[in-house]
């Protein structure tokens, strides 16, 4: 992996060590990835599909447990422990036979507390996560961005301020994941939430990201991915929204670099 | 909505239709069988015609409701235990996969058996009474629960599991949330099943033996010969079981309400 060239300011918010996974015990999927997420920051994993994302997100969250390696949160080892990364699998992954207010609210309910309580403290956040008058709605009577916001309000709510993002906007249309993904960068900063989020999108990657992990490797033929590189993005000090961002001549050199770095 | 034709997509037909037409249908199918019975086509004493049977029905609607009590409080008790012991098997099944290896081939046995030919066994061991009746109705009404249990909650999408993961959930708070409401929908289908099973179960049974039932008001009838008794006895049965798939309907519809939405948005 490349110098890091930020100051170790304080512990991280998540922070994996030398992870080496394999689905099976036998084949090796991930082989020594380090990285590292700092509070408040917007981090993304590109890679070809089938490259082990997915594999990494799952053993940050705690789903599997790495082979070798160990997982930190804010110092923390919880490595192989579920339930203390906030995880938002790829498909929204609503139940249907709750509303949208006890969907969200699940993680609290789970948790032990009371459901009156957990849908009074989910309610004021619906404003926020722009779901205002959805709260008794099914999930069947939702678009497609609703539900991903829901979604997104579920995943804040299993309280932790690191979120694991896998593919989060993918099932959206174009101009909705647009805005979905400047809506998400501005509201992550305000909560001050440490994003990981992994895409197969560059452009995505490029429009939301403080900085970019590019994996390589095909695990299906034997070859185990590892962290090739990892990018700042010079975003400035000016905060644009990602459509302006992309025209700008930073975007396109921060694009070219990854996607030379991906073999492209 | 034929594919060859998308853009004469058929509209759902209005409310009247959907009444009428199989009421006409049915309507004409009785008349055809007056007429054959009038004009003599098949002799009267081989089949009564519609008109011999509501007289039939309307003749014996005091005994016939107390048959009916007799049958429908046997074939309640029945589903009933036999909706609990499959909602207990499904569940085992669902936790436990050596629990599932061991009855899955038990449970599917057990269907093959024709209940008309263990009736007679359940009356020999257990007599005249209600047990062998409730016995042989839990018999048939629990594989359907059983079956449409154990697929339901083997229909839950795995990453939902790996959700729950994420949140710490026990087992039960897993099954409560998830498992138990993705289920609803495939055990209701089968709870309508087994219901008209109940009736049937409990009738048969009472043809073997009783002192009561509308199972053995039909073998009265039959050993009279009095064929429009047996038809309205039918008819009968058949508006019973009809009348439980209703009600198991509107069950459906309280226990599901967010099914109702799909269908109000779409």
């Amino acid at each position: 992996m490349e110098e890091r060239d930020m100051p170790e300011s304080g512990v991280a918010a998540l922070e994996a060590r030398h992870l080496t996974l394999s689905w099976d015990g036998e084949h090796l999927v991930v082989s020594d990835a380090s990285l590292r997420l700092d509070p408040g920051e917007v981090v993304c994993m590109v890679g070809k599909s089938g490259c082990g994302k997915t594999t990494i997100l799952h053993a940050l969250s705690g789903l599997t447990t790495p082979r070798e390696g160990r997982v930190l949160l804010h110092g923390e080892d919880v490595t192989g422990r579920p339930g203390r990364v906030s995880y938002m699998l790829q498909k929204d992954l609503l139940l249907p036979s709750k509303t949208i207010v006890d969907n969200v609210s699940l993680p609290l309910v789970v948790r032990g507390m009371p459901k009156a309580e957990a849908r009074e403290k989910a309610a004021p956040l619906f404003e926020r996560f722009g779901l205002a008058g959805c709260e008794r709605l099914w999930p069947s009577q939702l678009s497609g961005g609703m539900r991903q916001r829901a979604a997104f309000l579920r995943t804040y709510l299993m309280g932790n301020d690191v979120m694991l993002l896998d593919e989060p906007f993918s099932a959206l249309d174009a101009l909705t994941r647009v805005d979905m993904r400047d809506w998400y960068c501005r509201m992550a900063k305000e909560l001050r939430i440490a994003t990981l989020a992994i895409t197969h999108d560059v452009d995505e990657a490029v429009s939301m990201a403080n900085r970019i992990y590019v994996l390589e490797g095909t695990p299906s033929a034997g070859d185990p991915s590892r962290i090739r590189a990892e990018l700042r993005v010079p975003r400035g000090e000016k905060d644009l929204g990602s459509a302006e961002f992309a025209l700008t001549e930073e975007f396109l050199a921060c694009k070219r670099q990854v996607l030379s770095l991906l073999g492209r | 909505m034929s594919p060859r034709r998308p853009a004469t997509r058929r509209p759902r037909p209005r409310r009247a239709r959907r009444v009428w037409v199989p009421l006409a249908t049915i309507a004409v199918l009785l008349v055809v069988w007056q007429l054959v019975v009038v004009l003599g086509v098949v002799p009267n004493f081989m089949l009564p015609s519609p008109t011999q049977v509501v007289a039939a029905l309307a003749g014996d609607v005091g005994l016939l409701l107390q048959h009916s009590a007799t049958t429908l409080v046997e074939a309640a008790l029945g589903l009933a235990i036999g909706v609990a012991v499959g909602f207990v098997v499904a569940v085992l099944m669902d936790a436990f996969e050596t629990v599932s290896l061991a009855l899955d081939p038990l449970v599917t046995i057990s269907q093959t058996i024709p209940t008309v030919a263990i009736a007679p066994l359940l009356v020999l061991w257990m007599g005249y009474g209600l047990a062998p009746k409730v016995v042989l109705v839990v018999i048939s009404t629990f594989f359907p629960v059983t079956v449409s249990l154990v697929s339901g909650f083997r229909s839950v999408d795995p990453d939902m599991l790996d959700l729950m993961r994420t949140m710490n959930a026990s087992r039960l708070q897993v099954f409560w949330n998830v498992k138990l409401p993705a289920a609803m929908g495939e055990f209701f289908s089968g709870l309508k099943i087994s219901a008209t099973y109940a009736i049937v179960g409990a009738v048969i049974a009472e043809w073997l033996g009783g002192f009561s039932g509308l199972g053995v008001y039909m073998t009265r009838v039959r050993k009279s010969f009095s064929y429009d008794k047996m038809f309205a006895v039918i008819i009968l049965i058949s508006a019973l079981s009809l009348a439980l798939m209703k009600l198991v309907e509107l069950l459906q519809r309280l226990a599901m309400p967010w099914t109702r939405a799909e269908r109000n948005e779409r």
